[in-house]
């Protein structure tokens, strides 16, 4: 069984973003980016999927600048055993993302395609989504579990007020939640034979999909500065102030 | 923080060897190591994490199980481990004693140590050079090594050998000409490699020593203790030598710790500052605090040039004496004032031991001393390099 993992280089989840002076968007001059934390978790399922004899090849693939490429090696020394690079320096919105995905899923076979189920960075939450609409597969989106037997897919999904099990027929595409495992370090051989490891590079041209962003972003601005909270000396109290105050109950 | 800025320029596998590391790291907080550095014990399961990822066998050669990488990636590795807050005190000499060696074993016994060595199997990390009578006098030290047949019968004491009961092998520098008999001043040492597993007992009795940190550190006597001949390194006489050049590597790997020291506390000073509040606003507003921190900042920047040029040229083969040792001095002093206003700046919250921040500093001030005093350090640069006379 083939798997697709689509990985995302975004700004480390330890930097501050800082929004531009001219608020067009997060600065990321000179600042430390990193595997989308969601996608080294997707990762991570591939390769216990394929260390448990499910899976017999993990791709990976990354849409984005050619430093785009260190994240790919990320996650072939975590154990992908290839890349695709599709190579652009613009904004590539969700829709476009799969689109691509959609090509390069059905030029691979792969039967399982597993994403974060969104980026660190917008946060969008829709190309999992999309590209299952796009295939016209199942899909199990926030897993916090995956068991695959017999030509199916038993996904666990948090959901929200609990947990919800579904069962999806294969091929299909799988979205991760945070809980669905801790992902590996790699180990200094696997690193070693991580840069050996070949990675295709390509463009979005070469899959004819036009990545022309259709959204445009008006203004990016600081989130408010969180200002001083009170003290209540009772229950009474703050169930007066949720009252009166903020009138919320 | 721009420091992150560097990690853009570099080699994108050392970039992915940091990341890789800190990940590691992430298992071991500030807890791990409290809980340690309590009861004074050794940080086992960290270390074991480092072997079986590899990390610890980055200088061996591949043909001998390790990955065979230059001192730069080696420097990564232990700056990431201390930027993490851990302590790598407790294994680094794993990475670098067995330059020893590669350099100047035979081909058996590099066949014979270095791939269990890759793999942790062995773990040579024990450094016997220092004795009680000479200090920094190495070519004083007293320990002998008497031939006796197939054997060297060995006498003498060595004293801060660290990690002697977290090790199987030692490599141990002992007299086999005396003094007056030798050929030069810096003749007659030798290098041997002990299986401590089987000296222990048998001639070989070691006695830990409390200290202000959690290092491992003991006194390890030789009453009559046979070392067999076949673990010679090299030719009889020459040890001195072969010690020196091992030296070089072991300082520019201390110096990226210290570095890694000084980038935890500059990243744990400006964190703390942002955040607390004092006078109605955080105390990082105060140039007063802020001033200190930078100053940390640009001399650990300015060190880390050092260590960095002095990796890349030992990577070439070049003599790096100066450069080893400039670079391990100005990066201990530059984690050591990192340590001081890192102290300051968390005012008294900075003696409670849950900040960290008074374990770092006492780990960190070892390195001004040891595994070379400053002031031996700067004789050093004006006799060699500024042509000075010898000072002692
Ligand atoms: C925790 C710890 C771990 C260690 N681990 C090891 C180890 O694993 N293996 C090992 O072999 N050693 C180890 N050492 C020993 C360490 O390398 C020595 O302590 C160090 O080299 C200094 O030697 P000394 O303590 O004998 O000081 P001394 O030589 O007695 O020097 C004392 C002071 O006098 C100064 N001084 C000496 N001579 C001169 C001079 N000519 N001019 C100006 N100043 C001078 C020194 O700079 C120093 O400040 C360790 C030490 C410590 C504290």
């Amino acid at each position: 069984m083939k798997v697709l993992v689509p990985v995302k280089r975004v700004i480390d989840y330890n930097v501050k973003a800082r929004v531009k002076a001219d608020g067009s968007g997060v600065d990321l001059a000179n600042v430390k980016m990193s595997m989308n934390p969601f996608d080294e978790i997707s990762v991570e399922q591939a390769v216990r999927m394929k260390e448990a004899g499910t899976a017999t090849e993990i791709v990976i693939v990354s849409i984005g600048p050619a430093a785009a490429q260190e994240t790919i090696r990320t996650a072939l020394a975590m154990g992908g055993d290839r890349g695709i690079l599709v190579k652009t320096d613009q904004t590539v919105e969700p829709l476009a993302v799969a689109k691509i995905l959609k090509i390069i899923t059905e030029q691979e076979g792969a039967d399982i395609v597993i994403l974060g189920k969104q980026a660190i960075d917008d946060d969008s939450n829709q190309t999992g989504q999309m590209l299952a609409a796009l295939l016209g597969r199942s899909q199990a989106t926030f897993a916090s579990e995956v068991k695959i037997e017999g030509g199916k897919a038993e996904v666990t999904r948090e959901v929200d007020g609990g947990l919800q099990t579904i069962r999806v027929n294969l091929p299909t595409v799988i979205t991760v939640d945070l809980r669905l495992n801790e992902p590996r370090y790699a180990s200094l051989p696997n690193i070693m034979k991580a840069r050996k490891k070949p990675i295709d590079e390509k463009t979005p041209e070469d899959y004819g999909v036009d990545i022309t962003p259709r959204l445009k972003v008006l203004k990016t601005t600081e989130p408010p500065v969180r200002t001083a909270g009170v003290k209540v000396e009772s229950v009474q109290e703050l169930v007066a102030k949720l009252r009166n105050e903020a009138g919320v109950i | 923080m721009n420091a992150e800025s560097n990690l853009d320029v570099e080699d994108p596998q050392i970039t992915q060897i940091r990341q890789s590391v800190i990940a590691l790291c992430g298992n071991f907080p500030g807890e791990y190591w409290r809980d340690l550095d309590q009861k004074r014990e050794y940080p086992t399961a960290f270390v074991r994490a480092l072997t079986e990822a590899g990390f610890l066998a980055v200088l061996i050669p591949e043909e001998y199980g390790g990955s065979g990488l230059g001192l730069t990636a080696a420097a990564a590795v232990l700056e990431e481990i201390q930027r993490s807050g851990c302590n790598g005190a407790a294994c680094h000499a794993q990475m670098y004693i067995m330059g020893t060696i590669l350099r100047h074993g035979s081909a058996e016994q590099k066949a014979r140590w270095l791939p269990r060595i890759a793999s942790g199997e062995l773990r040579l990390q024990a450094f016997g050079v220092s004795e009680p009578s000479n200090g920094t006098d190495t070519l004083s030290l007293k320990t002998r090594a008497v031939r006796q047949g197939d054997h060297y019968i060995v006498n003498g004491q060595k004293i801060w050998t660290s990690r002697a009961e977290h090790s199987d092998l030692m490599l141990l520098l002992a007299r086999t000409t005396p003094k007056e008999e030798a050929k030069s001043r810096s003749h007659g040492l030798s290098v041997f490699v002990v299986d401590m597993q089987k000296a222990v007992g048998n001639g070989m009795t070691i006695k830990p020593i409390r200290t202000m940190i959690n290092h491992s550190t003991t006194q390890v006597f030789f009453d009559d203790m046979k070392v067999p001949a076949e673990n010679l390194l090299g030719e009889e006489g020459q040890g001195f030598k072969y010690i020196l050049t091992g030296m070089n590597a072991e300082r520019v790997l201390i110096g990226a710790e210290t570095i890694g020291d000084a980038r935890w506390f500059i990243k744990k000073a400006v964190d703390y500052a942002n955040g607390r509040n004092v006078f109605g606003g955080p105390i990082s507003k105060n140039q007063g605090i802020q001033f200190p921190i930078a100053k940390a900042y640009a001399q650990t920047e300015a060190a880390n040039l050092m260590v960095q040029k002095a990796a890349r040229l030992y990577e070439q083969g070049k003599d790096i004496g100066a450069e080893a040792n400039m670079a391990k001095m100005l990066a201990a002093e530059a984690s050591w004032a990192a340590a001081d206003m890192c102290l300051q700046t968390h005012g008294g919250y900075g003696f409670a031991e849950e900040y960290d921040v008074e374990r770092k500093l006492r780990e960190t001030r070892l390195y001004q001393i040891a595994p070379i005093s400053t002031n031996l350090i700067l004789s050093y640069l004006a006799e060699h390099v500024l042509g000075m006379p010898r000072s002692y």
